[in-house]
């Protein structure tokens, strides 16, 4: 398990960060907000457009800001968010 | 595992709780799971020991509850599978036959009927829950049963009751009572190459368009089980062809109902059973099942002897009701004397087809079954 | 149907053409599925061998939406009905989901001696605290003076405590989540699949609408934060000890031991008494 790690790692210039796609599949979300509430790095917020099932579903603030963690897409009761990595060469699903 | 050891063909000199038990193993069962009650204890306590000679399981459940559902799930993985039980059990049973009657399950229940109400008479006879095989359930629904008079029966209409199991994915009850499920006569076992065993349809399709309560020209699914890869659902509730729910649809529910219903009813021809005994010319008629028949019988011999035109209409099944037959005797015979060990219940379904003829209903209960005399006395006075 | 559902990376293990679920939003159960399947995802279980079964209730739903075999049994007798699935078919992995009145209340003796035999099914209970499809009555497992609809003045019954009544039954592994802890959960239900005999995990879940909004936890994220605060990881403690109130609760694996399954100790017999049944035969 990752352990949460408190102070930032002393190689963190050296070690990219990941660069996040984050997918939203609007129609699914039924507006719960726990992927909005529980990102760490706050990258969602509530978007003012409604879906098919008349609630605002998430939209990204800042997609440079998410580490991948995919919180977001374990929480989600309706499938209706997930990430995946840009790793230029080739992505991979997280 | 191999499925083909002894049978024991042959004549045996056996009970029939354990007749129906070998009936079971020769028609292919390979999972049992009940509970022990009285008077269908033996036909537990036999399989435990012979299932697994076979490479069959026995497994004794918490309840008669657990028992049915555990019956529905082992026909699921693909095995014949029954349970035995009489009336109390029954009762707990019930929901769960509607469960297999809603998923097709196919599966046999025997009820080997004691006196009743509640724990009533643990170890005598009634024919008290026959009504209770056919409406015993909530909701509308049709099912098959089938009636032994000896222990020759008890073995031949086991085996036929999973034939018709298979045939058309319902559960099947075997209505015994305690006399025929514990006296002992001689039984003849055919070999297993002299007995017409028959097998659910498997789908012919790839699971991709495979849809689980789709019927075939018969109103019969095939049916797919756990474990082939055909990834399919199957529930209680109201559902499609795909087997999803489907609750809210008023024309799913009244099509899946009368699909249902109509897999027995548009067979009955082929389903119902009877034993037509002197009824040629018969002005009176006894209609007996059970092991009452075996006094109507004897019953019917002696009125004959007397010179009375009488005859035996003895239905094998008792579900779906042989109103045919019924019917068709009414317009030639003059009575009917229906003797039964309850209080009325298949009394009221030959009235109902026998419309002008009037009928004779004998109820004796409590411990022994009608002597040969006092039906011999109902027909006399019938005439 | 919305074709979208497709792109989800774990929409193969799903019956999309059953989505969206039927459950409100914020409700916990589609978390559990969520976690079973990244769960059979890691495992890259064999979707050919997976039985989901499910009871009655909204979890119970769940069954529905896999895409694997699955049976959707009466109310309560899903661990009876799967006794026979895996006693048939000892290779079959069998996965009961389903919700604390189903499986502790009407249901209670199935899973006692299920337990007992150590047969190896792997139960995920879904405990929202009520009886959720049913508009909100009490359960087995309503917290005392909680709010439902049949204890309008509080609830004067004590709860269970399912991890202490799983331990206690014999069951083998033993855990306890939330849905917020959705990474344990799922490494949870990774492990307790690749155990053989009687697994249960509970995961306490909010039901908003109908158990939260009469208890003063109007929102799914309400109870979320709920656990937030209160849930604290004790694995291998005391499971008689393993508390839920308004302040603690208790969560984490208190059982993880080895003991043969029923249905090995069960065919080995059965086949030892076939061989020696067919030595006579011939």
């Amino acid at each position: 398990m990752p352990e949460r790690i408190k102070h930032k790692p002393l190689d963190s210039d050296k070690v990219p960060q990941p660069k996040a796609e984050i997918h939203i599949i609007k129609n699914q979300c039924k507006g719960c907000g726990y992927c909005i509430s529980f990102c760490p790095k706050k990258v969602l917020e509530e978007s003012e457009e409604i879906n098919a099932r008349g609630v605002h579903p998430p939209k990204v603030v800042d997609e440079g800001q998410c580490i991948v963690c995919s919180f977001c897409s374990a929480v989600c009761p309706d499938f209706a968010i997930f990430v995946t990595e840009r790793k230029g060469k080739e992505e991979s699903k997280a | 595992m191999n499925t083909k050891r002894g049978l024991l063909p042959g004549a045996h000199f056996l009970n029939g709780d354990i007749a129906c038990a070998e009936g079971a193993v020769a028609a292919g069962c390979r999972f049992f799971a009940g509970y022990p009650i009285t008077p269908a204890t033996e036909i537990a306590e036999h399989l435990s020991e012979r299932m697994p000679e076979f490479g069959g399981i026995y497994v004794q459940m918490e309840d008669e509850i657990a028992s049915m559902a555990a019956v529905i799930g082992a026909s699921y993985s693909g095995l014949k599978s029954m349970t035995a039980t009489s009336g109390p059990g029954f009762s707990l049973m019930q929901e769960n036959i509607g469960l297999a009657v809603m998923t097709e399950t196919p599966c046999v229940i025997v009820d080997i009927m004691r006196g009743g109400p509640s724990t009533g008479q643990p170890t005598l006879p009634s024919q008290q829950d026959v009504m209770q095989a056919r409406w015993g359930s909530h909701g509308d629904y049709e099912i098959i049963a089938l009636s032994p008079c000896s222990v020759q029966e008890m073995f031949t209409l086991t085996v036929e009751a999973f034939n018709l199991a298979e045939m058309y994915r319902v559960p099947v009850m075997l209505m015994g009572d305690e006399i025929v499920g514990h006296m002992w006569e001689k039984v003849l076992i055919p070999s297993a190459d002299r007995l017409s065993i028959v097998n659910r349809k498997k789908p012919k399709v790839s699971p991709e368009e495979y849809l689980p309560f789709k019927p075939d020209a018969d109103l019969v699914p095939p049916m797919a089980c756990f474990g082939e890869g055909y990834h399919f659902h199957a529930t209680g509730l109201t559902h499609n062809e795909h087997g999803y729910p489907q609750t809210q649809s008023a024309e799913t529910q009244f099509k899946l109902v009368h699909r249902l219903c109509d897999k027995i009813l548009k067979n009955v021809d082929k389903i119902i059973k009877v034993e037509e005994t002197m009824l040629d010319d018969a002005e009176v008629v006894v209609f007996a099942y059970g092991i009452v028949a075996r006094s109507a019988l004897s019953a019917v011999r002696k009125a004959r002897a007397e010179g009375i035109k009488a005859g035996l209409l003895r239905p094998i099944t008792l579900w779906p009701f042989p109103e045919k037959q019924v019917a068709k005797m009414a317009k030639q015979a003059k009575a009917f004397v229906v003797p039964e060990m309850n209080c009325g219940q298949l009394v009221h379904e030959v009235e109902r087809w026998t419309k002008e003829t009037p009928v004779t209903f004998l109820s004796k209960f409590g411990e022994e079954p009608h002597t040969p005399l006092e039906i011999l006395e109902a027909i006399r006075r019938s005439r | 149907m919305d074709k979208e559902i497709l792109e989800h990376p774990l929409s193969k293990y799903l019956r999309t053409d059953m989505m969206p679920n039927i459950w409100c939003p914020g409700c916990g159960n589609g978390i559990v599925l969520n976690c079973f399947v990244h769960a059979l995802d890691e495992l890259k279980a064999d979707l050919n061998k997976l039985v989901v079964i499910s009871g009655i209730g909204c979890i119970g739903r769940t069954a529905g939406y896999t895409n694997t075999d699955s049976f959707h049994t009466t109310h309560g007798r899903s661990i009876a009905f799967a006794t026979g699935v895996k006693l048939a078919n000892p290779e079959l992995d069998i996965v009961i989901v389903s919700g604390d009145g189903d499986l502790f209340a009407i249901g209670g003796n199935h899973f006692i001696h299920a337990a007992r035999r150590n047969i190896g099914l792997k139960v995920i209970c879904v405990n929202n605290f009520n009886y959720g499809m049913t508009g909100g009555q009490l359960g087995p497992t309503t917290p005392l003076d909680a709010v439902t609809t049949t204890s309008p003045y509080g609830n004067s019954e004590h709860p269970f405590n399912l991890v202490h009544l799983a331990a206690a039954s014999g069951a083998i592994y033993v855990a306890r989540w939330t849905t917020l802890h959705v990474r344990r959960l799922t490494q949870s239900i990774k492990k307790m699949m690749q155990k053989e005999g009687f697994c249960f995990i509970e995961v306490i879940s909010p039901c908003p609408e109908v158990f939260g909004r009469r208890n003063k936890l109007k929102s799914g994220m309400d109870m979320m934060e709920m656990f937030k605060k209160v849930a604290v990881v004790e694995s291998f403690s005391d499971p008689a000890r393993a508390d839920i109130t308004p302040d603690k609760i208790v969560v984490g694996e208190f059982v993880d031991i080895e003991k043969m399954s029923y249905e090995k100790l069960f065919h080995e017999k059965i086949a030892q008494i076939n061989e020696r049944a067919m030595e006579k035969v011939s």
